[in-house]
């Protein structure tokens, strides 16, 4: 039986619960409200679920309760501010946030990041990967009801966090990215420093792995449970590591590696076939240690050189539309930028990851039962942030 | 599969945690628990963390060094900088010299109510009159307090740190604090 | 001590013993609380808990008890006020209820029933009663999901426990848990008697039933469906406040303390400690301490296990009710049965 099928049998068997429920006894489906202030939906993802007993007959994603308005505000702000203000979009990863926009500038502008600029920018962007997964390898943890992985995930994303702070100076919002390059160098001991913490957060995957991955309720809970087929992840959007795990071999980093230098380096993109929650969550385990991989053997040839290119003072953007992704932590992530030749951009439209990625989940909760709605929404890993901009 | 089940891989992950947090000493004093050592925590108000000397904390001013230019105040993406200053004429450097006309600045506040820590104005800055200092313990009871008038701001001035050193390979240029 | 007692009038006796089970129950509760959940847990997850109140925290709860009855106690519009305002209690009652038959030493105990395990079994599923009255009396969906969640896990659970307890009960030919401590203090082990006969080495298969199925009666993770903070918020205890969520978060750690009390009377010899005199008057003021030991032993476990684990989903865990432990418990009884009259 293929997952399609089992997908379809189980919305046929709600459907048919709810008939007959209806008719026997006059009983009516129950409405819940999963958010906006719900424990699952960290942040204000709100899911209005109709269900029949403790099976779903359909959900619907509300979104819109943490609207801040980026793409009309970054209107008025000079290209450095900008960068600023989309930090603030996925915050759990930010640095990765200013650098597809930084990207798109840049080739607006005609003008590209020295080979420094360039390794350090693509060292910090893996770094902020670990630090947004490492969170949800624990966070998933909590979904399905363990409580200590969360606490590991703190734990050791704190070690990620100090050297981000140390190099840029802010631990979440590091606004570090410019156009041209990047506004400082790396402190001296940093590259020793980084390459510790990598060694933790190595050891970190071990025990997620032990604790978490290898603990047989926990299969339970989540294999074979929310599985996506390829095709139908793809006509929805989704992208990074939820398509990865749907066994579709598609990574941007080395796909299309624009501005970052993923192709100096060896490395793997993971996928796995079941494309079910437990897929979703290996596939993140994988990339974590194969990010602190790429960031080690970066480590080791950081050219030399200048970190910004020449810039004028004021930086005004030439006229035109320029189209920059990039795979992020949560999928990917990109920036169309259009400019009218002055110091704001006309026009920033933002396509994020996690918009895409919950924009399933009307065709993925059908059929299963309440517990697996938080199941199925921890293993797509959507930050708030991300969906509302 | 592994022989030995997941269930109990997890207990003693968990049950080694344990260990490592009551006895972090390994060695002769292993029996010795000392929890406070072994927890990834620290007590706050009476450990605290250095921060590292890049931390955007909190944002001192040289007033010395400050001609009222305005470019801080109008890079800043909230506008949370507000800056009044007049011209005066300051005695020539040289006997017999023209007057020089210098700009003074009367007011420079920064509402880090408002503030995002973006660390713009210190970059846009010509005349290195804005500094990062780790310093993050200034919260008040009242939001008004968070206005930090020139007084204030100048006396976060003792606390920046020195720049740190660049890692090997790097061509940037070093730069220095003012001392107060 | 039963000389002591007998003099005494009827009044003071019983003040006593009220006295003594009000400190069972909560001092035993208020050192599982400290020990496991602040303390343990703690330690498990690399931190170190709360460390202001008191010497390392150890006022921590008296700090909490303050901060809950400052709560108003709030009552949802559209809840049964009377069925809503009165479960925390039936809960709580089931705890009280169940120390009644607890040994806690050769005199120590408050009534020495032929029924005891029975009557343990009996009174421990009245507080079933009482989460189904929060769930349904508090008007929330959450709350209603919870307490029909416990329901079926409590009932689903009852039986393989009470299945577990019954090779206990053939091996010590008695249901009255004092005899079936002396029965341990006693016993032998195919004739080799030299610790006694703790029934967790010959009734393994029914310790790790009830150890298994006290953990769903308990409601702690693995077979946390009914409170799942992730999903149904805290299940029953959602709209509660105040002075009633104190009284279920209480009964929560007491009833795993009278539960591991149980298990610990039933598998781990009771107050009795091998090489002495069951006999013995000291065991009158020793016996409370080794079976609070034995206590503070089985709720680690149960802790441990409790931040450890992730949780089945309802229908994974009827399945493990009624297809494994079950059939397991069944095939126990049987083994001990015959061994018991083979042998």
């Amino acid at each position: 039986m293929t997952v399609t099928e089992r997908q379809q049998l189980s919305y046929i068997a709600a459907q048919a619960a709810d008939a007959r429920v209806n008719l026997e006894i006059e009983t009516e489906g129950m409405t819940l409200n999963i958010g906006p202030q719900h424990p699952a939906t960290h942040g204000t993802l709100r899911i209005v679920a109709k269900l029949d007993g403790e099976q779903v007959v359909s959900a619907e994603p509300v979104m819109g309760y943490m609207h801040r308005g980026y793409e009309k505000l970054a209107e008025v702000r000079t290209y450095p501010q900008v960068t600023t203000l989309i930090n603030r979009i996925d915050w759990l990863g930010s640095f990765a946030n200013e650098v597809p926009f930084i990207l798109a500038a840049e080739r607006l502008m005609e003008v590209e990041a020295p080979p420094r600029a360039q390794w350090i920018r693509t060292i910090l962007f893996e770094l902020s990967r670990i630090a947004n997964i490492t969170l949800f390898l624990g966070d998933m943890a909590v979904q399905v009801g363990a409580i200590t992985p969360v606490f590991f995930a703190f734990r050791d994303r704190e070690h990620v966090l100090n050297q981000i702070e140390a190099a840029t100076g802010g631990r979440f919002h590091p606004n570090f990215d410019r156009i041209g390059g990047l506004k400082d160098d790396l402190p001296a001991g940093w590259v020793a420093e980084t390459r510790q913490a990598m060694r933790k957060i190595r050891t970190f995957c071990d025990q997620i792995e032990e604790l978490v991955e290898g603990n047989e309720i926990f299969q339970a809970r989540t294999r074979g449970i929310g599985v996506i087929p390829a095709d139908i992840g793809l006509s929805y959007g989704l992208s990074g590591a939820n398509i990865r795990a749907s066994g579709v071999d598609w990574d941007l980093r080395r796909d299309s590696p624009c501005g970052l230098v993923h192709d100096q380096v060896d490395w793997k993109v993971w996928t796995h076939p079941d494309g079910d929650s437990f897929a979703r969550f290996w596939v993140r385990l994988q990339e974590t240690r194969e990010a602190t991989k790429i960031v080690d053997q970066l480590l080791d040839a950081i050219p030399s050189g200048p970190i910004m290119a020449k810039v004028p003072v004021i930086i005004k953007v030439p006229a035109g539309e320029a189209y920059v992704e990039t795979e992020n932590p949560l999928g990917v992530m990109g920036y169309y930028v259009v400019s009218k030749g002055d110091v704001y951009p006309f026009r920033v439209k933002i396509r994020s990851a996690s918009f895409s990625n919950v924009s399933i989940t009307p065709w993925l909760l059908k059929g299963v039962y309440v517990p697996d709605i938080i199941t199925i929404l921890g293993s797509l890993y959507f930050i708030l942030g991300d969906i509302d901009r | 599969m592994s022989l030995v089940p997941g269930l109990v891989k997890g207990l003693v992950v968990t049950g080694s945690t344990i260990v490592r947090t009551v006895f972090p000493k390994r060695g002769m004093r292993t029996m010795m628990p000392a929890p406070s050592k072994g927890a990834a925590t620290v007590q706050y108000p009476h450990v605290k963390e250095a921060p590292p000397t890049r931390a955007r904390g909190v944002i001192a001013l040289h007033e010395g060094n400050c001609t009222a230019c305005m470019l801080c105040a109008r890079e800043c993406p909230d506008w949370c900088i507000y800056i009044e200053g007049h011209k005066e004429k300051a005695p020539p450097r040289r006997a017999g010299g023209k007057p020089r006309q210098v700009n003074k600045l009367d007011r420079f506040d920064i509402d880090y109510a408002l503030c995002m820590f973006c660390g713009i104005c210190v970059d846009v800055c010509p005349f290195e009159a804005l500094f990062w200092s780790p310093e993050y313990e200034f919260s008040e009871p009242r939001i008004a307090d968070l206005l930090h008038d020139k007084e204030r701001l100048s006396e976060w001035m003792e606390t920046v740190p020195d720049f740190e050193d660049y890692e090997s390979g790097s061509v940037a240029k070093k730069l220095k604090v003012p001392p107060t | 001590m039963i000389s002591l007692l007998a003099e005494l009038s009827y009044w003071q006796v019983t003040s006593i013993r009220v006295v003594a089970g009000l400190v069972a129950v909560l001092l035993v509760a208020g050192t599982l609380v400290y020990a496991h959940l602040f303390k343990m847990v703690s330690f498990m997850q690399s931190r170190l808990g709360p460390m202001e109140a008191g010497p390392y925290g150890s006022l921590q709860l008296l700090a909490e008890i303050g901060k809950f009855l400052q709560k108003e106690d709030i009552v949802p519009a559209r809840a049964d006020r009377f069925v809503f305002k009165a479960a925390p209690f039936v809960v709580l009652t089931s705890t009280f209820l169940l120390l009644v038959v607890l040994p806690g030493g050769p005199d120590a105990w408050f009534i020495s029933n032929d029924l005891g395990v029975y009557l343990a079994m009996a009174v421990g599923s009245v507080s079933v009663i009482g989460i189904l009255m929060a769930g349904w009396g508090s008007a929330s969906k959450y709350s209603l999901l919870g307490g029909l969640r416990a329901t079926g896990q409590l009932i689903a659970y009852e039986l393989p426990l009470l299945l577990a307890v019954v090779g206990v009960v053939i091996q010590a030919e008695t249901m009255n848990l004092q005899g079936i401590v002396l029965a341990q203090a006693e016993g032998e082990i195919f004739g080799w008697g030299a610790i006694g006969n703790p029934f967790i080495l010959t009734q393994f298969a029914g310790f790790g039933i009830f150890m298994i199925a006290m953990q769903a009666e308990l409601t702690q993770t693995p077979f946390d469906m009914p409170v799942a903070e992730s999903e149904l918020v805290t299940g029953y205890m959602t709209e509660y406040s105040g002075l009633r969520f104190l009284l279920f978060f209480i009964g929560e750690f007491a009833t795993a303390g009278v539960f591991s009390a149980i298990a610990a009377v039933l598998f781990l010899g009771g107050w009795y400690v091998p090489g002495l005199d069951p006999a013995d008057n000291l065991f009158n003021v020793l016996g409370p301490l080794v079976l609070f030991g034995k206590v503070v032993l089985l709720t680690f476990l149960v802790f441990w296990v409790r931040f450890t684990f992730p949780r089945f989903r309802e229908d994974q865990l009827q399945r493990l009710a009624w297809k494994f432990l079950v059939p397991l418990a069944l095939a126990n009884i049987v083994v001990t049965g015959v061994l018991k009259v083979a042998l």
